[in-house]
């Protein structure tokens, strides 16, 4: 295909929905990164987005027959941020996001994923969270497909997101595509604040308001990134973010 | 230490606290009994500055110092500590982490230099073995999964580190069996029973007083002490009840 040729998505591109496209036209089309892993083999991908100008990544995965994916996002570009990631996963292939998004400002900043279970036993797991502030934006969109014939599919997708501000906003939606029986999937969402009662704990035992929710934070965030191969980058990247929205 | 002079205040537009006076100087424990809603945990918590406590008269001086003008992480650096009958669990954190940052946010306030991990861990190691507490569990998440006898064991373990000089201690007695409420006397003792320290202990119960000798026992019925006396007055109460003895 001709990328160039491409057209800048619209509002009505369900996958654009909540886009800065203003900003997305400066740097449309985006570029595609393919990722293929061979039969039974892993590989492992980090991506710190943290950038001052927009950015747009796309990331098109396929996953052969038992190989194994881990990928985990930072998105906290300081203008408009989006990762897309399609996924095509082979019979008994593994894959797992762990996706942070942290926001200020005017920030808009989306992950939007694909994932499709095209053959029998795969499994998916995506972990995503949001930190939002002042009037920020960020946005998980993620589909599950589960083909027909792909039994014993097991698809998680955890999604949540943290309110600093009543400013900010934050915009989830997982959804699942099943034609095949035997399935497990599982999809959860939720959208809050910090728990006060939590923060004037952290206080009362000498933390400043802003350690208190740097922790609280850091611990709402971690699980995106336990595990991970660069935990400790994703994590000092993380804290860096956080620390220009505290 | 501490002088709370005609205190009242409000949550929510409802008064709570309706002029209560009390002094606590260093080397004595009080003890703080009365009904349900008498105001003993608002008060508890108007002293640590808990958002939505709104002190509408009266004062407070903690060594001279005006404590209600400080924010809560302040009252805390200038020694103050507030057992919680709810300690509150936060997920993901450890109480390792927690604590030193705390600690070394505390000493910060104080112009300290702070504490490395060896002798934070060295520190935490005999605190928690005074609360007979395993390390492990200090460890995992703060209060995460606890019992609410290991909760408040924990609360000492906390007290233990930050070594205040004044501790609020609202109903640490409560979810405790006998085993642990001894544990947890014993450690309120062997921490707060000094000369420089104080203790302002809130309980419904004589039992914990058996442990924790009193010095001086206060009623607080209606938002304000309505009888003070020595530790006998906590057996009266608890032979005869409030009604009988405040009335």
């Amino acid at each position: 295909m001709n990328a160039a040729a491409l057209p800048l998505p619209t509002r009505k591109d369900e996958g654009y929905r909540y886009a800065d496209l203003a900003a997305l036209e400066t740097v449309w089309p985006a570029a595609v990164q393919v990722v293929r892993v061979p039969a039974g083999e892993s590989a492992a991908l980090s991506l710190i987005a943290d950038g001052n100008g927009p950015e747009a990544r796309e990331i098109a995965v396929t996953l052969e027959d038992g190989a194994t994916f881990d990928l985990r996002l930072l998105n906290a570009g300081a203008a408009y941020g989006r990762i897309g990631v399609t996924v095509t996963l082979g019979k008994g292939a593994d894959f797992t996001l762990g996706a942070a998004q942290l926001g200020g400002g005017a920030q808009t900043l989306e992950v939007v994923t694909e994932v499709t279970h095209a053959h029998p036993d795969a499994q998916s797991r995506q972990i995503v969270r949001s930190v939002l502030g002042g009037h920020a934006t960020g946005t998980y969109l993620g589909r599950v497909a589960v083909a027909r014939g792909a039994i014993g599919t097991d698809a998680e997708q955890s999604v949540r997101a943290m309110l600093l501000d009543r400013t900010a906003t934050a915009n989830a939606r997982p959804e699942l595509e099943i034609f095949a029986d035997d399935v497990k999937c599982a999809h959860g969402c939720a959208v809050g604040e910090l728990d006060a009662q939590g923060l004037f704990y952290l206080q009362s035992r000498g933390l400043p308001p802003a350690e208190a929710k740097k922790l609280m934070l850091q611990a709402f965030i971690a699980e995106a990134f336990v595990g991970a191969a660069d935990e400790d980058a994703l994590t000092q990247a993380a804290l860096k973010a956080l620390e220009g929205l505290l | 230490m501490l002088q709370i002079d005609n205190l009242s205040n409000e949550i929510a537009g409802k008064a709570i606290l309706k002029g209560l006076s009390l002094t606590v100087n260093a080397g004595e424990i009080h003890a703080i009994m009365g009904p349900n809603g008498a105001g003993k945990s608002t008060l508890a918590y108007t002293l640590g500055g808990r958002p939505g406590y709104e002190v509408t008269g009266g004062s407070v001086a903690f060594d001279g110092a005006d404590l209600l003008a400080m924010e809560p992480h302040e009252r805390a650096a200038a020694g103050l500590f507030l057992g919680f009958q709810y300690p509150v669990e936060i997920p993901g954190v450890s109480n390792v982490q927690f604590l030193r940052e705390a600690l070394n946010a505390q000493r910060k306030g104080r112009g300290e230099a702070p504490l490395s991990g060896g002798e934070f861990l060295k520190l935490a190691k005999e605190k928690a073995g005074l609360l007979r507490m395993d390390m492990d569990m200090l460890k995992r998440p703060v209060n995460v999964g606890f019992s609410g006898g290991e909760k408040k064991r924990a609360e000492m373990v906390q007290m233990g580190i930050l070594d205040p000089r004044l501790a609020i201690l609202d109903e640490t007695d409560s979810g405790l069996d006998i085993d642990a409420l001894r544990i947890c006397g014993e450690g309120i003792n062997a921490i707060m029973r000094k000369p420089n320290k104080a203790v302002l202990l809130i309980t419904h119960y004589q039992r914990l007083l058996d442990y924790v000798k009193p010095d001086f026992v206060h009623v607080l019925a209606g938002g304000r002490i309505v009888k003070s006396g020595g530790p006998e007055l906590a057996l009266e109460l608890e032979q005869h009840g409030y009604e009988a003895v405040a009335a």
